[in-house]
């Protein structure tokens, strides 16, 4: 166990360095901070002390390793467009994203996979026509225009939810919460639906495309050959073996449904990291982008490792390393 | 003579494709005793494999048994709704697959699969059921059973789990075993031990079986009388004695000389000429009319039943008069 | 043709009126915008043609309708429909680009990681991995902010077209390169590959003349089930803005224009771009799922 999490934590190594390497690389040759920094009227002088300061004259790799330190210590200098120091910015709408991207993820799991396995169970039922005539159009239908549709119907018609924002937050510590009060939990409604719907459609495509693999499987026709109830085969052997895959690519979905917040946080206006990260795409803010760059490398890296981990629980072949296949 | 234990009358299996539907079994039609082993052998894709799947009523869709009765003990269980045949499925009839490394779920342990089988269908409690199902890993030759009964799938070599697939197929007591080329995937030198293993328990415990194999030798060896198939049909059947030393169709007579001899050398083997035809392009008459060294003007025509051939009975004009 | 017509493709084509109905649609879209110019009604490039008079019309069917303009105007008093045409004609575009140059790429890759195989294969497809661990509409947009940083506003502005193809193109090799990757490891070692090498074909002619063809099948499914995803992520990254540049308004600029006048009630200047986006993006899936399902005996 303890040998299998340092190998994968080891195997991380070289994906958060070549993140950093690329953040890095935006970070000294993509635009110019000095004359940014300065104005375009400063002198030579002026731009040489400054040079300096920043360490720009510094051998490459010297500035590579200061980079990598300061990353560490989470400093990524400060915001060209807002003049604030980027860590400050990031943690501020963190909480936000993060709240939504675990309603999303949620949502995605909890209608997805049932769905999923209904559809790949009764694969001619009329409702499993009608869930996947759903999941075509769901992933057909990009987040943004999801959002808006949604906030036609449910905010400019109904005037039952609000179309922006979100709502009353409580500050518990550096962490804003939205969950503890009725117009924040109002507010995550349509954002939350939004975020999860494409990656609900996905998991539920998934799963049942997995569930009808694993029907084929011979040790499911030597279940049916033993008699075991269609239950305890449906749900005791297809559905455990279909979770396996499944785990994986939910993992990993989870990722994106980070990455997409930045659409949904946009249609939204929703303060969190995404809406951020756009602004500074749009401004060409460099600082903030490798900041946002390197946290989500962050992100991805813990959640694959959990994912192995729960690879690790559920298939016992990965226990004892390449038994037999 | 006693009630057959299995009776299958005029079955038939048919495959819906794009280019009309297939019959994968025509009239096939057999018994077995209780305690007898009946062999079943043929080239693949003879309907070998499918006419145990269509007993045990597990045909593949869109495949579908199209006519004809199984009966088990008297009882038609052809046409059971599923809930009804699964309490067959497993109690009455075992089953054991061709590939150990497939039929076992590789997420549980032998034991779990074990324990289910046996809950499922007998009134034991899981930890009775768990002390049957160490009995059974033992019978069946796994040492140390009461400590690998926790070990997963992967942990067995290919010989030791389909002595895992043997018990899981017996655990329950079943009257009829359908071993579908049980040891075609393991190595040569387990072959041997596996098939001895299925014959000793099948004589302790009284448990008929239908053994599907193209493996002569075991056949000869293993079983009580033999169903020789061909491109669907059932083209003789008889007692292995006689179907070895003295087929009547010309077919089991150029399967039996392909079998290399034990007791002298021989400079060449026979073979058959050709190959089986598919099942989309069946010649009219004898399906074995195109390869048959004895063929007449009949066998073009006209197609032959099953007919009395002295100690055989054999799908062949050449045994029209009896 | 005579072959096509009676391979099993066409067959399963013919068996699914909505495959056949996809594909109808899909050819509307792609006619009506490749023609744009001669069958838009206006031209909504045409500044001199607009009328701020007509600006906020809505369609026709309703009580202020214009016969003139079938789905009603913008706020500068464009005309929705040709708007749209134009737009699907941009999205199109970008979104048929974008996939092949991801395809030409991925295949490039996935040929050589899997022919040559040792350090050129880890290689490769240890990028492919670091990047699939990325989302490919994050990918883009990254790329899309790095150039926007790295060139002054006039040059990128112009090449903001090209800019937006590439950061979607390569955000989308990865699955190309896998699945190229696997098919050709298999070919690799069957006999025809090996009777090539025995006469003594290069490794390139072999690539290209034998391994090439018979990975072509997945290729073209995950092709199609990508340009979906393509225009999607070319409507994404326009309607945040850092798309297509304004002047070639995409559908996904158009959507981002309406929606600001979403909450005034003029709903037609985002939803029929919408629709139309919609329509397209499902009738390409529906396409791709068929030929996946087609191409795969597996899953008949």
């Amino acid at each position: 166990m303890f040998a299998f999490v340092i190998s994968r934590l080891l195997q991380a190594i070289p994906v958060m360095l070549t993140v950093s390497f690329i953040s890095f690389a935006m970070f000294t040759y993509v635009g110019d901070p000095v004359s940014i920094m300065l104005g375009q009227d400063a002198t030579e002088a002026e731009r040489a002390a400054l040079v300096a300061q920043l360490g720009l004259d510094q051998p490459f790799f010297v500035q590579f390793l200061k980079f990598i330190g300061q990353a560490v210590q989470g400093q990524f200098g400060l915001s060209y467009r807002l003049s604030r120091p980027v860590a400050e910015l990031i943690a501020e709408r963190a909480p936000a994203t993060l709240e939504l991207a675990l309603c999303a993820a949620f949502i995605a799991m909890a209608v997805g996979v049932p769905m999923g396995v209904y559809t790949g169970l009764y694969r001619n039922s009329i409702l499993s026509r009608f869930f996947l005539t759903f999941s075509l159009i769901g992933v057909s239908l990009p987040t943004f225009l999801i959002g808006i549709l949604l906030i036609l119907a449910f905010a400019v018609g109904l005037g039952w939810l609000p179309s922006f924002g979100r709502g009353d937050v409580v500050q518990i510590g550096w962490w804003s919460t939205g969950f503890l009060t009725v117009s924040g939990l109002k507010a995550m409604i349509l954002p939350a639906i939004t975020l999860g719907l494409f990656q609900l459609t996905l998991i539920m495509r998934l799963v049942r495309a997995e569930m009808m693999e694993v029907l084929r499987t011979d040790y499911i026709k030597f279940a049916r050959a033993r008699g075991l109830s269609n239950r305890a085969i449906n749900f005791g052997h297809a559905l455990k073996n279909t979770l396996v895959p499944v785990i994986t690519i939910a993992g990993l979905q989870l990722g994106a449904i980070i990455a997409f917040a930045i659409v949904t946080e946009t249609v939204f206006q929703w303060p969190g990291m995404g809406l951020l990260f756009i602004q500074s795409v749009g401004s060409a803010d460099v600082p903030v982008m490798a900041a946002y760059l390197m946290l989500i490398a962050l992100v991805f890296v813990t959640i694959n490792l959990i994912v192995d981990l729960l690879y690790y629980a559920v298939d016992p072949r990965l226990r004892i390393g390449k038994g037999a296949h | 003579m006693t009630a057959p234990l299995l009776e299958v009358r005029n079955l038939r299996v048919e495959f819906p494709t794009r280019r009309g539907t297939l019959t994968a079994l025509h009239d096939v039609s057999l018994t077995i005793q209780p305690g007898e082993v009946l062999g079943m052998v043929g080239e693949s894709g003879a309907g070998k494999s499918m006419t145990g799947a269509a007993i045990i009523g597990l045909i593949e869709p869109p495949g579908r048994i199209a006519g004809g009765q199984v009966l088990l003990g008297g009882r038609r269980i052809d046409n059971l709704p599923y809930d009804q045949m699964r309490h067959v499925r497993g109690r009455q009839i075992g089953a054991i697959f061709q590939d150990p490394l497939t039929t076992l779920n590789p997420l549980y342990t032998v034991g779990r699969q074990l324990v289910e089988t046996i809950t499922t269908h007998l009134p034991l409690n899981p930890a009775q059921a768990r002390a049957r199902a160490i009995e059974w890993l033992e019978l069946v030759g796994i040492p140390a059973a009461s400590q690998r009964i926790d070990s997963y799938p992967h942990e067995f070599s290919g010989g030791m789990r389909q002595r895992v697939v043997i018990a899981l197929a017996l655990c329950a007591e079943p009257r009829l075993i359908i071993a579908d080329e049980p040891t075609t995937a393991l190595d040569v030198s387990i072959q041997a031990q596996v098939i001895a293993l299925l014959k000793r328990l099948a004589r302790e415990k009284g448990t008929a079986m239908l053994l599907v194999t193209h493996d002569m030798g075991v056949i000869a060896e293993t079983a009580d009388r033999v169903a020789v198939m061909y491109a669907g049909r059932i083209i003789e059947i008889g007692p292995v004695r006689q179907i070895v030393k003295h087929p009547r169709h010309p077919y089991t007579e150029g399967l039996m000389a392909s079998i290399p001899p034990l007791d002298r050398r021989v400079e060449r083997l026979a073979a058959i000429e050709g190959s089986m035809p598919r099942l989309s392009a069946i010649p009219p008459g004898c399906a074995y009319n195109p390869r048959c060294p004895k063929v007449f003007g009949r066998c073009l025509t006209e197609r032959p039943e099953l007919l009395d051939a002295g100690t055989t009975q054999a799908a062949c004009w050449l045994h029209a008069d009896g | 043709m005579r072959g096509f017509f009676d391979s099993d493709l066409w067959w399963s084509f013919t068996r699914s009126r909505i495959t056949m109905a996809s594909a109808v649609v899909a050819f509307i879209c792609i006619a009506g915008s490749a023609l744009a110019p001669l069958l838009a009604p206006h031209d909504p490039f045409d500044l001199a043609s607009l009328q701020l008079m007509d600006a906020f019309k809505p369609p026709v069917w309703t009580a202020e309708g214009d016969a003139t303009y079938p789905l009603g105007t913008d706020d500068q008093g464009r005309d929705v429909l040709s708007a749209i045409m134009y737009g699907a004609r941009v999205s199109l575009m970008v979104g048929f680009s974008a996939t092949i140059f991801a395809t030409l790429l991925g295949v490039m890759v996935g040929l050589l990681a899997g022919y040559l195989g040792g350090t050129t294969d880890a290689v490769l497809m240890r990028v492919a991995d670091i990047q699939l661990t990325f989302p490919s509409i994050l990918v883009a947009l990254l790329v899309d902010g790095i150039v926007r940083a790295a060139l002054p506003r006039e040059v990128h502005d112009q090449i903001a077209l090209f800019v937006v193809i590439f950061a979607i193109g390569i955000s989308e090799w990865p699955k190309f390169a896998r699945t190229v990757r696997g098919s050709t490891l298999v070919e690799r070692n069957k006999e025809y590959v090996l009777a090539a090498r025995v006469i003594g074909l290069g490794k390139l002619p072999i690539m290209l003349r034998h391994v090439l063809p018979n990975v072509l099948g997945p290729v073209l499914v995950i092709g199609t089930l990508n340009l979906a995803l393509a225009i999607l992520a070319e409507a994404t990254l326009s309607f945040l803005g850092v798309g297509v540049p304004p002047t070639q308004p995409s559908l996904g600029t158009l959507i981002r224009i309406g929606n600001d006048f979403l909450f005034s009630g003029e709903w037609w200047i985002t939803i029929f771009p919408g629709i139309s986006l919609i329509v397209m993006v499902l009738s390409v899936n529906l396409l791709g799922d068929w030929l996946r399902d087609a191409l795969n005996p597996k899953l008949r």
